[in-house]
């Protein structure tokens, strides 16, 4: 049993390869312990050979769940094989990685890839001298077009077991490397020289291995440190990138110095101070007329409603039918028929009828990503992100967002920091998914004639409460954390490849599909008992009679100052949205004969929608915010999202009510006073966090 | 002391000393923007900021305010 691991930076092609390597024996799952994606597979025609697809990371700092995850599995599992893979139109930022991972003392291959690219910008590289001159085994390939992958595979295959060179640092910096291997014994197979390289970095996880010793190290360091006059971090990274550069320079030629590329062309256009904005929009559009939109009034060509419109028409008609003919046939008492084809059926379907859309809107998200747009998206809209301790990156999840929350917060684990993922996949859910539509359109149409500001409101409301919310949080202590580091790459265009788009977009469908499987099935028969028994768990016809319109009887109260606590069915209705949003409007149709116009006042209504939009989402999305934020995490967002659902909830009732000349109770303003305190407060208060949320050294350090 | 922040669309220059503390130097460092490296201002995002540099054959990207933290010299 051989293990191979694939290592390399972002955008190197790593994910191409291991496509190209694994084929469809690949398995997804999460490294243990963090939300990292973790990719196994076997290789193709060799069953006793396990790849490993390491996240992609620029080097091997201790900051990143990603490069811990790397780091401990280099030094932990110690492969027989690291395949490097490096970017040839890239080399030095590349090799940066390369070296690091060199010097543990695994062996490695590098993969050349890209090389049709470098060459497309007038350089040319020599395998051969590189791999003199960096001291491994390097092989050209184009992952893409599957060019050299066989020679790849012999290549690794014949040199498990090879230990690679290392870099030669300056003479004052090996010296202290040499002091330092001399103190410390490394209890893994990680070779000491790695080590004594992150001592002098000053590599917090380097030092908690070897803190008893680092009284006797520390005196090296700072000797180097003084005579360099720089930090061990900066003296160790630029001797590094010049020892690449002498590498580089005997492989490397460049018949064309700065060439202006491709992708600055095209970028000339997409980041244009003038027409960035404006394309972005335009991209926006188009991702939207695709995906979203009413499926009842979806044309064909807005394909992903369109499509969702026929599933749920078939789920709902002949699937539904075929089902109670079949149990009906097999005897099957009543009340079982009613729970599988009313509940379940129905249920389930109603959310499953979504994934047409889903994967459509995924196709796009996949496009743009894979061809590398997204960047561009993070890159222009950081700055106003930035004011709300959110980042650029926050907007893909929040755009995606629109469209489903479950994809939406599965997508915030490209944010890489900890409190910016953790609290945009919080937020997701406050802009309105599709399903979400059903109600604007219903309280829009009904109650307020059409009027297309009711779904203005909707999303102004949504986009307000995630930038208060970022504003808000960072002042809780799980949040704090120093700021967001946007530094980020802009990777260069290329056509999106079909098999990584294909593959990403199922691999998104089919977590949704499961998630549907799994929560909502148990939602739904939960619901559905609870509607259709009563409290001596008598099947019952009568919903008044039913256990959920006690449960509504009995909470309904709570939601008066929201305005609609004085009927039963709006709470229920309510409850029922936990399942999927949508059913907010089948419980109306169900509970509420002629409509829901007359049982409820207009400002009441605008309250009930404010309540309904912001309050905890779905019950899948919750499970998709278990999955990213723990269960802990996740029970907190809830809490936190109920609980500013009820703050707006009062606002906007009291506000809209006295517009509207509701008789609004004198308990209701106190309520909505207290609402605004608080959140007053909580939006200007001084941040006790200030110091750690702005990066800066806290005052007693400065003192 | 000047820094890629004062510098101007298409301005070049070279890296002298990175300042700041913690995970965001490390990255600045790690992403090439090291002592002597030649970098190159293309332009800013829409909204003025980030602002967008090529050091090292690629193109990266980083806020005014880790601009900030690299002082450069003009050549």
């Amino acid at each position: 049993m051989v293990t191979v691991a694939l290592v390399g930076n972002p955008n190197s092609g790593k994910t191409t390869l291991f496509n190209r390597l694994t084929g469809s024996s690949q398995r997804v799952g999460n490294w243990p312990g963090v939300t990292v994606e973790k990719k196994t597979g076997k290789l193709r025609k060799h069953a006793d050979v396990h790849i490993v697809d390491l996240p992609g990371i620029y080097s091997l700092t201790p900051y990143s769940p990603e490069e811990v995850v790397t780091r401990d599995f280099l030094s932990e599992v110690t492969p027989d094989m690291v395949i490097n893979i490096v970017d040839a139109s890239n080399l030095e930022r590349n090799l940066y990685l390369t070296t690091q991972v060199m010097e543990m003392g695994v062996p490695v291959t590098v993969a050349l890839n890209m090389v049709d690219i470098a060459e497309s910008r007038a350089i040319a590289i020599d395998a051969g001298k590189l791999s003199a001159a960096l001291g491994c085994k390097v092989v050209p390939i184009c992952a893409l077009k599957g060019e050299g992958v066989d020679r790849l595979i012999e290549t690794v295959l014949a040199a498990v077991g090879q230990r690679p060179k290392h870099l030669e640092f300056s003479e004052n910096t090996e010296k202290c490397i040499t002091q330092i291997e001399k103190i410390i014994t490394p209890r893994n197979n990680v070779s000491a020289r790695w080590y004594a390289i992150k001592l002098i970095e000053s590599d917090s996880l380097a030092e908690k291995v070897f803190k008893d010793k680092l009284g006797e190290i520390k005196p090296y360091i700072q000797a180097l440190e003084k005579s360099a006059d720089d930090t061990g971090e900066a003296i160790i990274a630029d001797e590094r990138y010049a020892a690449i550069g002498r590498i580089t320079a005997t492989a490397r030629t460049e018949k064309k110095k700065d060439a202006v590329t491709k992708t600055d062309k095209i970028d000339r256009y997409l980041t244009n101070k003038w027409l960035g904005l404006p394309i972005f929009a335009g991209v926006l559009l188009v991702v939207y007329f695709f995906t979203i939109g009413n499926p009842e009034e979806a044309k064909w060509y807005n394909v992903g409603a369109y499509l969702t419109g026929l599933l749920n028409d078939y789920l709902s008609g002949p699937v539904y039918d075929a089902c109670v003919s079949f149990l009906t046939d097999a005897g099957v008492s009543s009340t079982i028929i009613g729970l599988v084809c009313d509940g379940i059926v129905t249920g389930v379907g109603a959310v499953l009828g979504f994934l047409p859309q889903i994967l459509v809107l995924f196709l796009f998200l996949s496009i743009l990503e894979d061809c590398g747009y997204m960047a561009r998206v993070c890159f222009v809209m950081d700055r106003i992100f930035r004011h709300f301790n959110l980042s650029g990156k926050s907007f893909i999840p929040l755009l995606v967002g629109t469209g489903c929350s479950i994809p939406g917060i599965m997508a915030t684990r490209t944010i890489e920091n900890d409190c910016d993922r953790r609290l945009t996949a919080m937020t997701t859910s406050f802009i309105p998914c599709s399903a979400k539509l059903p109600i604007i359109s219903l309280i829009a149409g009904d109650i307020f004639g059409g009027s297309a500001w009711v779904a203005l409101f909707s999303y102004f409301l949504g986009i307000f409460c995630v930038l208060i919310s970022g504003i808000i949080l960072k002042k809780w202590h799980s949040f704090a954390g120093e700021p967001s580091v946007f530094i980020m790459e802009l990777p260069p265009y290329h056509a999106p490849r079909a098999w990584n788009v294909f593959k990403t977009t199922l691999d998104r469908g089919w977590a949704f599909v499961k998630k549907a499987g799994t929560i909502i099935l148990l939602a739904t028969i939960l619901v559905w008992i609870f509607s259709n028994f009563n409290w001596s768990l008598n099947y019952t016809e009568d919903l008044n009679d039913s256990m959920l319109a006690g449960i509504g009887n009995a909470i309904c109260v709570i939601f008066q100052p929201l305005g609609f606590g004085g009927d039963w069915r709006f709470t229920v209705a309510t409850i029922t949205g936990l399942i999927a949003k949508e059913s907010v409007v089948d419980t109306f149709a169900l509970l509420f004969e002629d409509g829901i116009v007359g049982f409820i006042t207009s400002a009441a209504a605008l309250a009930f929608l404010t309540f309904n939009l912001i309050c905890a989402p779905c019950f899948a999305a919750i499970g998709a915010m278990k999955r990213e934020l723990g269960t802990k995490g996740a029970g907190f967002a809830v809490l936190y999202q109920c609980l500013l659902a009820y703050a707006m909830g009062s606002i906007v009732y009291t506000v809209a009510g006295l517009c509207y000349g509701d008789p609004v109770l004198l308990s209701n303003i106190v309520l909505t006073v207290i609402a605004l305190a608080v959140l007053g407060c909580l939006l200007f208060m001084k941040d006790p966090f200030k110091c750690i949320n702005r990066g800066l050294p806290a005052r007693s350090e400065v003192l | 002391m000047r820094t890629i922040k004062d510098l101007q669309n298409g301005d070049s220059a070279t890296v002298v000393r990175v300042h700041g503390t913690g995970a965001l130097r490390k990255r600045v460092l790690d992403m090439g923007l090291t002592k002597g490296a030649p970098v190159l201002i293309v332009k800013r995002a829409p909204l003025g900021d980030p602002i967008e540099i090529k050091v090292r054959e690629y193109s990266l990207s980083l806020r005014s305010k880790e601009a900030e933290l690299v002082e450069i010299e003009r050549f």
